[in-house]
This record gives structure tokens, C-alpha cells and sequence, in this order.
């Protein structure tokens, strides 16, 4: 006799399927459209929801999350005005493909298109930049949807899964069954990688002379960190990482040469410039990585192995592709190599690693030590100390996000959590309220400038409401510093619009919400109000760092360069 | 060059637009772009003609791929195929121009289907190449309304798309 099975509303089964799918959490903001779901909300506790103060800042906030966990983050919005504000986030995620699942309410399914109160068409909004969206027509459909958004959210390369939900199916009811698997014929994400062009890889990784290996974001999201260092380890090559692949190698492993692209360590750009192999482990040839794709690599044959069919050959020909999850291509490729009887060119790496050294000798990082107005870097640097290079460290976007890449090595996977591909100024601090709840033990920061702060900066009220200690490090230089350095670079220092004129006081703001606020001004208190602000565990603390307004970021690669056409600091540029 | 795709998809409200989407988003080519439900009701089978260099095309097919609604994608420029498009042309036919219009749709192989004094309404099916020639062979002067399906393409031989 088959099993009977609950009847259950809409509403009740939205809260029963997240339950049974693992959610703990669940950022969200109500409204019309949702309202019988808040009910169901107000009487479970299996699932905590977090209430933000915007849309925006509940998508950041899941997408922190996940960026730290591993797990998907969870939204929940009203229709309408609720559903636009979550676009942005919901953008930011797909860019650096992080699974998100977003509820969007809407309006009952008999008014749709009827330019109902709070209607906009979510799925139409939204398709461009989701991996996939869902409208649930029948409360029938509504547990089996939740499961595929689930699944296709976080299998194969991940991203953002939108389902738009009815109010009217939220008061319906049907049969509650929330399968335990889904199989669908038109999504089959590609595992293994092809055995033929994975030993094909092996041979000419091991032929290499003055080889590269260049990892990104889908490293860290494949969970195959170790195996990257396993690989990097066994052929003693050369790596580095892009901005989204920071910490999936031990940034102070002697094998590490920094960050590439744009703002890239010197070394790691003209590696990549001189290189004879190209390895390129789950990254996508971003153009703030390659600079002219004309110049790129004129060298190398390359090895491409992503999970996406799709990143491969975009940008840039690839010698060898493969087509598989970088877990499983990276344990192939480590057997292969462990059982081939040809060894890495130890004579031809040598004088590579030699060449690499004469590059790092360069000190493309170095900045002046002698101010008393705080360089930026300096803060970033005394916070790695502090921290002991293990905090969770998110960020905005601009130079302060350059800054925090360039001098917080990470060791650890899943700890740099920043904005690569949209760029979303405004991501930081709720990303970091999202990471304090996954980790209430760990040390979490947030490295932003004032410019980016104000711009989510009402979920200040959230970090208090559900005791989020983080601890804000904001570079105030009163420009929106990146802006600020493109125009003198490019548009002879006119700088039009990017003075931050009238910035509130941040320490009476940071009080008014509730928490520490502390302004620095000298280079010799930056540690002591460090050291402070990370003593008050159970506070969230905004440190206004008053920072020196015309530092630049280098080296910088300009747009339409190569990778050897970097600039340096002024003093420091070589001929 | 010219490719004709040739798509099964779920058979979803929305699967349309993402595939249409796909294209301007991407600034990808379309000249012509069909699509209805088969044998199968929850599949539908779409037919994509575009144009690029084998990269695009190759990133065409990649991203076709993606789409969670797509079940197969398959670029019928890689098998022996026939493509067909069927075209519905009114023209003007007065007088001595009617028995030129007739003998053009007998030489195209069209059919006259509807008459009134002043028009014929023809159909024709062929390859996209082929109504454009009898387009052309007309001239401007006579023609009133065209209306075209866009193309549809079957490989040839034992081989069939299936999901
Ligand atoms: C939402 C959004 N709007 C505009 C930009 C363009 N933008 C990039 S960096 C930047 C300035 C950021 O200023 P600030 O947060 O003070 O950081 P700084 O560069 O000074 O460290 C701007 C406006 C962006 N990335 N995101």
C-alpha cells in the first residue's frame, strides 16, 4: 500500500522543502506577494530566516555565505520592487558562478500580465543572468521545482537559480513529497574528463621548459585545492592565481608568484608572457586577466581544463582542452604524471625559476614605509599579521579590493570573498554578514573604501539584529579611488564626479547603529586600532582608516596591453 | 558561413525566449529561427540559421548546450541534410503578367493557391537559396506580400535527432 502522504499548502511546503533540503538559513524580506510564506515562517524554527534591510543585501549576504561555505545561499523576496532590488546580487553571483536558490514572489497566477500591484515579469528580469529560472504554475509542481533548483544551483558549474512563486500557489495544497533526487534529460553536467585529452595534457605538461600553471575561481568552487597543490607540488612549476582563485594555493608557498591580470605581481604577468606550457585550471580567460588578447601567452600551448564546455576556446585557442570537473581531471592528471617515466626538465626549470626570481627581485609591491599618512596597504598587510592570515576576508570593488589581493596571502580556499566579474561595489559588508553566520568563531573582515561601504550600508542594522561581529576596514581616501586613479592615468588627472564630497561621520554612524566606530589618521595607530577592534569579539567595529588620497594601484596592466607591457610604480618603472 | 542548427528543447513556456535571448545577448547571427512541438508533446524541435566563423559557431553550440532547457543540440552542416522553407507570395497579376507569373511558378515548381482578378497567392517550398531566386527572378515591381516559414532542416539517411 503506498504511503499516504501529507496535505499540505504551498506555503507550508516551501518551508518543509527547505527544511528537508538542509537550509538553515534564509535571507529575505517580506511583502504582499510572500506573506502566507512568512506565515509558515513565523511558526517552524528549522530554518533561521535573516531579515536585511534591502534586496540587495540579502542576495550578498546568501552569496557570501556560499562563497564560504560551499552551500548554496538561499533568498526569499516579495514581488515586485522586491524581486528588481535582488537583480544586482543576483548578477554578482552569476558572474562568479555562485549557487544561489532565489524565491521571488509574484503576483496570483490569474493576474500575471495584467500590470498587477508589485507585478514585473521576474523570469523575464532576471533570464540573462541565472543559470536557470523557474515560474511554478501548480502547487503540484512546487516541491519537485524546489529540488531542481537546488540541484542545477550547485551541480556542475554553479550559479544563481531564480523560482517565482504565485502568491495563489502559495495557498494551495496538494500532496507534500520532496524527492530525493531529480534527473533531468536536458542537464547532465560532464564529470570525467576525456581520458585521451587528459594524457595528451600529461605529455605536455611534463615536455614543458618554462611552464605555468594559471588557476581561477573554479578551482575553489570544484573543491580541488588539494589536488592543485598535490599537482603543483609533484612538478615544482611555477603558479599563479586570478582574483576569484586566490587562497586554492598557499599564497605563501614558495611556489606561488601572486596574483595575475591587471593588477598582477610582475613576475606572475611575465611568466605568463615567456611561458612555453600554459595550464589553465578552472579559469575563463577573463579579459582583466589576459590584458590584449593579441599579446597573450605568444609562446605557450595551452591546457584548459574547465567544467564549463563553454569557457573553453572562448577567449583564447586552446591546444588541449578538457572538458570535466577540475577534481577529477586534477586526480587523473596526478596519476598519470606519478606513473610516467619522464620527469619534469629539472635542468630548463631550474634556469626558469631563476629567471622568475630575477622578475620577483623587482618588488613590484613595494610602497613607501616612511608616511605618516596611512598608505592602504600598509592597513591591508598589519590585518594579515594580526589575523595570523587566517581571517575571512571580503570586499568591495575598487582599489581597496586590489589592495586586499595584493597584500592578504591567502592560504586556505573559500576565505577571499569578493566581487571578480560584476564588480559590485556594495558587496562587501553584507557578504561578510553572510560569512559570520556560516563561521560566528571565525575572524571575519571586510576590506572596503567609503565609497563602496555606503552603498549597502543599512545592513549595519542586520549585523546587530542577529549579532554579526564583523569588522569593517574601510580606506578612506575620499575619492572613489579607482575612478579617481583612471582619470589621471587616462583623462589628465580631470577628476569629474569621483571626490566623495560630504561623507558622513563614520564613527557616529557606526554608533547610531549600535556598534564600534573608530577613526585612525596616523601610520602609528593603524596597529594598535587594529589590534583593538579584533579584541572586541562580540562587536561589529568600522574602522575609518583616513588613508593617503593619491595612492595608486601597481603594477597595472592598461587596457589594450600585454602582459609584459605592465606598469610600475613611477619611480620604479623600468625602461 | 551559413549553419542550420537544429535544437530539441523542452517544450516549457520561457524556452523560446532563452534560446532568442541567448542570441542578442551574445550578439550572435540569426537569419531565421523556427520552432513547434514534435511527435513527442513535451519536446519541441527548433531550427537556428546563423552565421559566423567556426569559433562562433562553435561558441553558438556551446552555449545552446547550456541552456538548461536544451536537450540535444546538433549542427546539421556536419551530416548529408535537407533543409526546407515554405514561402507564401502574393503578387500583382494583371493581364499579360499572368501568364509570365504563371509560367515562373511552374518553373520554381510553386503552386498557385489563391486567384482574384488583380493577384495570385502562390507556395512554394525549397532551400532558402531557391526562394530567394524566384524572389529575385520577379523582380520588386510584382511583388506584394511575402511571408516565410524560415528554415527547417532533417538530416538524411538512417540517422534521426532524437532525445
Ligand atoms: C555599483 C557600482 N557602481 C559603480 C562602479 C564603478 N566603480 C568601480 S571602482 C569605483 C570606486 C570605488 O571607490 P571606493 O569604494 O571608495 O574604493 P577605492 O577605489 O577608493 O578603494 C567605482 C565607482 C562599480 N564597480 N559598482
Amino acid at each position: 500500500m503506498a504511503k499516504k502522504r501529507e496535505i499540505l499548502r504551498g506555503a507550508e511546503i516551501f518551508c518543509r522543502a527547505l527544511k528537508d533540503e538542509g537550509v538553515k538559513h534564509l535571507f529575505g524580506y517580506p511583502g504582499g506577494a510572500v506573506l502566507h510564506i512568512y506565515d509558515e515562517l513565523y511558526k517552524q524554527d528549522a530554518v533561521q530566516h535573516i531579515l536585511v534591510r534591502h534586496e540587495q543585501g540579502a542576495t550578498h549576504a546568501a552569496d557570501g555565505y556560499a562563497r564560504a561555505t560551499g552551500k548554496p545561499g538561499v533568498v526569499l523576496v516579495t514581488s515586485g520592487p522586491g524581486a528588481t532590488n535582488a537583480v544586482t546580487g543576483i548578477a554578482t553571483a552569476f558572474m562568479d558562478s555562485i549557487p544561489l536558490v532565489v524565491f521571488t514572489g509574484q503576483v496570483p497566477t490569474h493576474m500575471i500580465g495584467n500590470d498587477a500591484f508589485q507585478e514585473v515579469d521576474a523570469i523575464g528580469i532576471t533570464r540573462p543572468c541565472v543559470k536557470h529560472n523557474f515560474l511554478v504554475k501548480d502547487v503540484k509542481d512546487l516541491a519537485k521545482t524546489i529540488k531542481k533548483a537546488f540541484y542545477v544551483a550547485t551541480s556542475g558549474r554553479p550559479g544563481p537559480v531564480v523560482v517565482d512563486i504565485p502568491k495563489d500557489i502559495t495557498a494551495d495544497s496538494c500532496e507534500y513529497d520532496y524527492p530525493k533526487e531529480v534527473e533531468m534529460r536536458s542537464y547532465r553536467p560532464v564529470v570525467k574528463g576525456h581520458p585521451g585529452q587528459v594524457k595528451k595534457a600529461a605529455k605536455l605538461i611534463l615536455s614543458a621548459k618554462k611552464p605555468m600553471i594559471y588557476s581561477g575561481g573554479g578551482v575553489i568552487l570544484g573543491e580541488a585545492s588539494k589536488e592543485l597543490i598535490e599537482f603543483s607540488r609533484l612538478l615544482g612549476y611555477p603558479i599563479t592565481n586570478t582574483l576569484m582563485g586566490l587562497g586554492a594555493f598557499p599564497a605563501t608557498d614558495k611556489q606561488f608568484i601572486g596574483m595575475l591580470g591587471m593588477h598582477g605581481t610582475y613576475e606572475a604577468n611575465m611568466g605568463m608572457h615567456h611561458c612555453d606550457v600554459l595550464i589553465a585550471i578552472g579559469a575563463r580567460f577573463d579579459d582583466r586577466v589576459t590584458g590584449d588578447l593579441e599579446k597573450f601567452c605568444p609562446y605557450a600551448k595551452i591546457v584548459h581544463i574547465d567544467v564549463d564546455p563553454s569557457s573553453i576556446a572562448k577567449n583564447v585557442p586552446v591546444d588541449i582542452p578538457i572538458v570535466g570537473d577540475v577534481k577529477h581531471v586534477l586526480t587523473d592528471l596526478i596519476d598519470l604524471i606519478k606513473n610516467d617515466k619522464d620527469k619534469p626538465d629539472a635542468k630548463s626549470l631550474k634556469s626558469w625559476w631563476q629567471q622568475i626570481h630575477d622578475w620577483k627581485a623587482i618588488d613590484c609591491l613595494k610602497f613607501d614605509r616612511t608616511t605618516d599618512v596611512i598608505k592602504p596597504q600598509y592597513v591591508v598587510e598589519k590585518l594579515w599579521e594580526l589575523t595570523k592570515g587566517d581571517a575571512y576576508v571580503t570586499s568591495d570593488v575598487g582599489q581597496h579590493q586590489m589592495w586586499a589581493a595584493q597584500f592578504y596571502p591567502f592560504d586556505k580556499p573559500r576565505r577571499w570573498i569578493n566581487s571578480g566579474g560584476l564588480g559590485t561595489m556594495g558587496f562587501g559588508l553584507p557578504a561578510a554578514m553572510g560569512v559570520k553566520l556560516a563561521f560566528p568563531d571565525e575572524t571575519v573582515a571586510c576590506i572596503t573604501g567609503e565609497a563602496s561601504l555606503v552603498m549597502c550600508i543599512q545592513e549595519l542594522s542586520t549585523c546587530l539584529q542577529y549579532n554579526t561581529p564583523v569588522k569593517i576596514v574601510s580606506l578612506n581616501n575620499r575619492y572613489m579611488g579607482m575612478v579617481r586613479q583612471w582619470q589621471e592615468f587616462f583623462y589628465s588627472s580631470r577628476y569629474s564626479h569621483s571626490y566623495m564630497e560630504a561623507l558622513p561621520d563614520f564613527v557616529k554612524m557606526a554608533e547610531s547603529y549600535g556598534h564600534v566606530g573608530m577613526r585612525i589618521e596616523k601610520t602609528s595607530d593603524v596597529e594598535g586600532a587594529l589590534k583593538e577592534a579584533l579584541a572586541m569579539t562580540d562587536r561589529t567595529v568600522l574602522m575609518d582608516f583616513v588613508t593617503d588620497q593619491t595612492e595608486n594601484v601597481y603594477p597595472m596592466i592598461a587596457s589594450g596591453k600585454g602582459h609584459h607591457e605592465m606598469h610600475l610604480q613611477p619611480e620604479r618603472e623600468l625602461a | 558561413m551559413r549553419h542550420i542548427l537544429s535544437l530539441l528543447l523542452e517544450n516549457e513556456a520561457g524556452a523560446l525566449s532563452r534560446v532568442a535571448g541567448l542570441f542578442s545577448a551574445r550578439a550572435f547571427n540569426i537569419e531565421s529561427l523556427t520552432v513547434a512541438p514534435t511527435e513527442d508533446p513535451t519536446i519541441s524541435r527548433m531550427t537556428v540559421v546563423t552565421s559566423g566563423s567556426d569559433a562562433i559557431i562553435e561558441q553558438i553550440t556551446k552555449q545552446l548546450n547550456k541552456l538548461v532547457d536544451v536537450v540535444k543540440v546538433v549542427d546539421l552542416n556536419e551530416y548529408r541534410h535537407i533543409e526546407r522553407e515554405l514561402m507564401l507570395i502574393k503578387l500583382t497579376a494583371q493581364k499579360e503578367e499572368r501568364d509570365e507569373a504563371k509560367r515562373m511558378v511552374e518553373i520554381f515548381r510553386g503552386r498557385i493557391i489563391d486567384v482574384t482578378e488583380n493577384t495570385y497567392t502562390i507556395e512554394m517550398t525549397g532551400t532558402g537559396e531557391k526562394l530567394d531566386a524566384f524572389i529575385e527572378a520577379l523582380g520588386d515591381s510584382m511583388i506584394l506580400e511575402v511571408v516565410r516559414s524560415g528554415v527547417s532542416g532533417i538530416s538524411r539517411g538512417d540517422k534521426a535527432i532524437q532525445s
